[in-house]
């Protein structure tokens, strides 16, 4: 995997249009640009576009398959979100312990 | 709380005491420190205070009180590296149930450098990331 920069992953991410074929790259699995294009509601053209933006920052990668590229999700690229929550929600959860026993502590 | 809020953060947890109790234990320094870090934390609204660990310190100001219902400040990280910069908001919410107290911790925000990035995803922004995230966490990633 590619070592993408978070501010390329984010500036992808920002675009409705974009999460939309993301997120059905992620349900879907691997699919061509004609196929993702009869569902975008947007011109193959502006598809294409998109996907090259995704493809910058990790989250898609494209394969060549005589004239067609299929494309597919990246999942892994969006670990630096994942792990910013993951590891937030770890850290308020150990807080949350430590202020249940020193409540515990208060009441004796 | 707005639509456009990037990052986000909830923990919640029922917890077997009255509520006046824990907003003493979110209010009170000597306590903050037992269970969050060392800080010299003030009630007063715009009262600016930090939050000291051993990785850094917290910049913090008081943006809403309801005296024993909720309770909010910012939660700023300043960091060299700007991957770990953050800037956010910490929000706790009390509320009594038979048991004792819904306590709920909310904590919002972006990494400042990224607010620009993010300005045009009005809406939906948080849903989508929770979306993938399931989807991640679907797949074993």
């Amino acid at each position: 995997m590619t070592d993408t920069s978070p501010d390329l992953l984010f500036k992808a991410l920002a675009d409705p249009s974009r999460r939309a074929l993301f997120e059905r790259l992620c349900l879907g699995g691997e699919q061509t640009v004609g196929a993702l294009t009869a569902g975008a509601g947007i011109s193959q053209p502006a598809v294409s576009k998109h996907l090259g933006i995704l493809k910058q920052a990790g989250l898609v990668e494209g394969r060549e398959e005589g004239r067609q590229t299929h494309y597919s999700a990246q999942q892994r690229a969006l670990a630096p979100l994942v792990d910013w929550t993951g590891r937030m929600n770890r850290f308020w959860e150990a807080r949350f312990d430590d202020l249940e026993d020193l409540l515990k502590r208060m009441d004796q | 709380m707005t639509d456009t809020d990037v990052r986000s953060v909830t923990v919640e947890r029922e917890i077997p005491h009255p509520p006046e109790e824990i907003w003493r234990a979110l209010t009170t320094q000597h306590l903050i420190e037992e269970w969050l870090m060392k800080n010299d934390f003030g009630l007063d609204l715009g009262h600016r205070f930090q939050l000291r660990g051993d990785w850094g310190n917290v910049d913090c100001e008081i943006l809403d009180v309801e005296p024993g219902r909720s309770l909010s400040y910012t939660w700023n990280y300043a960091h060299d590296d700007p991957a770990y910069r953050l800037d956010s908001t910490v929000t706790f919410t009390l509320e009594p149930t038979a048991a004792g107290t819904l306590l709920r911790m909310e904590q919002v925000g972006f990494r400042p450098d990224q607010k620009q990035a993010f300005g045009g995803a009005k809406g939906g922004w948080k849903i989508h990331l929770e979306n993938l995230e399931k989807v991640v966490a679907g797949l074993g990633a």
